[in-house]
């Protein structure tokens, strides 16, 4: 697979990774997780995880950067072999950003600092570099103004979107999202999401795991739908979410897409 | 008759309000006011206890208990992160140490760092020593509990968030996580200054000469010297309520701000 590399407007260039999973399997004790999961994400492209909740969509993301660690099977992760025990975690991070479904900002620092923090501590950027790419990725999510408020002075919304910015701010080539808008007041998921679609227009690695159909639809360059596990039916967006062939995947459109539909026949 | 709810809880008030005014009448005619003017309130003997209980007594109270605490906070914060770490064997003795100190009364440690130590191994060892020794090893156990707690009490997404943009997990530990536990154990660790505070009498079963007297100290030779009965007793107590209440007022600070805001 050959590296695509995106313009990005004032960024310069993304330089965008794939991601490659094979047979994955992860067990807590003896229930197990995901059984046997594969799937690939070719660099540039935007895979939308779907599927009820406990069918392990999360799991499988946070496998991804190691947050979970899996039983079997094989991660590649740019250029590095995730499962490989021996691997540099650290560094793969650095080329991983991670968006968590409760923003995860730290408290104890003020948006610009959230954003500045890990490039000086880990890339050992100086405070006026770090500041000056933190600046540009708030400005990038909106929030160049917001820049000195702490996160108990933001909305939800503005949290998750300084996290995005946090994330960008290492540069990552793979971004990943755990359900970026399910902990938002409905009226500042919008502001999220537009986040999110500005960020695969400009050509970023982006594995998302959502309940945001609409989202999946008008962004997923494909759509993958897990359930119980496993993969049950993936391929482009438009397909699994508009016409979708298996009996599991309709039947859970069918509940997200239409919460107050009542089953009458039998 | 039936009361309504107001009627009863009106009824309930004045029968507490009635107790309580027959126990101050009973109080006050069975006490003695004569020998309790002149054997706890006998201000009038007191004057040879200044300025030394203040000069040295108070002193050399803040003195061993800030020592103390030190040793403390340094010991707490090694057992602590012994007790979290991923090797058992240092979690087993974290767990013995602080089971150990926690469970034995102080005083027996002070006994045992002022005569059976320096006895058993022929060592002699001045005074400070021995009480950096002993409150800081039953302060270090208190101290341990107090910070794992406030180690633990930060989220876990925060050490995940961390670790998620390439931090090591001692990385992680220093810039993110300890900080807020930080805030997290300034109460606990405030009130620990104050239990501190207090062990630090315990000192008096240690032959001290006088430049080393600290407040309970001066209290008790008061007793023996002074003929003012408790008196002397009463004004050390004082003393160390003038030390113990702001510290407890600012332990209630700390409170209500991280209660506020999680900065």
């Amino acid at each position: 697979m050959n590296d695509v590399i995106h313009s990005s407007g004032s960024t310069g260039t993304i330089h965008a990774a794939g991601v490659s999973i094979k047979d994955l399997r992860k067990a807590y004790g003896s229930n197990e997780v995901l059984k046997g999961i594969s799937l690939d994400v070719a660099p540039g492209e935007v895979v939308c995880l779907i599927g009820p909740s406990g069918s392990g969509k999360s799991t499988l993301l946070r496998c991804v950067n190691l947050l979970e660690q899996p039983n079997q099977g094989s991660i590649q992760v740019g250029g590095f072999e995730a499962t490989d025990p021996d691997v540099d975690i650290d560094r793969m991070r650095r080329k991983v950003g991670m968006v968590f479904q409760q923003f995860n900002l730290f408290p104890h620092l003020d948006a610009k600092r959230n954003c500045s923090i890990a490039q000086t501590k880990v890339l050992k950027r100086s405070q006026a570099e770090a500041d000056k790419v933190s600046m540009h990725n708030l400005e990038r999510v909106g929030l160049g103004h917001l820049a000195d408020r702490y996160p108990d002075q933001l909305s939800g919304g503005q949290q998750q979107r300084v996290a995005i910015a946090r994330a960008l701010s290492m540069e990552p080539e793979l971004m990943l999202f755990d359900e970026p808008t399910s902990a938002l007041d409905p009226e500042t998921v919008g502001d999220v999401l537009s986040v999110m679609r500005n960020l695969a227009k400009e050509g970023m690695t982006m594995l998302v795991v959502t309940h945001e159909m609409g989202f999946a639809r008008e962004v997923a360059d494909r759509v993958v739908f897990m359930d119980g596990g496993v993969v049950v039916e993936e391929g482009v967006a438009e397909q699994v979410i508009g016409a979708p062939t298996q009996p599991r995947t309709k039947e859970f459109l069918r509940r997200v897409l239409d919460p107050t539909h009542i089953e009458i026949e039998e | 008759m039936a009361m309504t709810a107001r009627q009863r809880a009106r009824v309930s008030l004045y029968v507490q309000a009635g107790i309580f005014v027959v126990a101050i009448i009973a109080l006050i005619l069975a006490t003695d006011w004569e020998t309790i003017g002149n054997s706890v309130f006998n201000f009038a003997k007191i004057g040879p206890m200044f300025p030394d209980i203040f000069a040295t007594g108070l002193v050399n109270t803040l003195i061993y208990t800030f020592l103390g605490f030190i040793v403390g906070l340094s010991g707490g914060l090694l057992l602590a992160l012994m007790k979290l770490s991923s090797f058992p064997l240092y979690r087993w003795i974290a767990t013995g140490y602080i089971e150990f100190f926690r469970g034995i009364p102080a005083l027996l440690v002070f006994i045992a760092f002022g005569y059976g130590v320096p006895l058993a191994f022929g060592v002699s060892w001045n005074v400070t020593v021995i009480v950096m020794i002993s409150l800081g090893m039953v302060a270090s156990a208190y101290i341990a509990e107090t910070l794992r707690a406030g180690l633990q009490a930060v989220p876990k997404g925060q050490m995940e968030a961390a670790r998620s943009l390439g931090m090591p997990q001692w990385r992680a530990m220093v810039t993110i996580v300890i900080p807020q536990a930080f805030k997290i154990v300034l109460p606990p660790l405030t009130n620990e200054i104050i239990l501190l505070t207090k062990d630090s009498s315990l000192i008096y079963v240690l032959g001290l000469t006088a430049s080393q007297y600290e407040l309970t100290k001066f209290g008790r030779d008061g007793i023996s010297s002074l003929g003012a009965g408790l008196t002397p007793l009463l004004v050390a107590g004082a003393f160390y309520l003038v030390i113990t209440i702001p510290l407890s007022l600012l332990a209630r600070k700390f409170e209500s701000r991280s209660a506020r805001t999680k900065r």
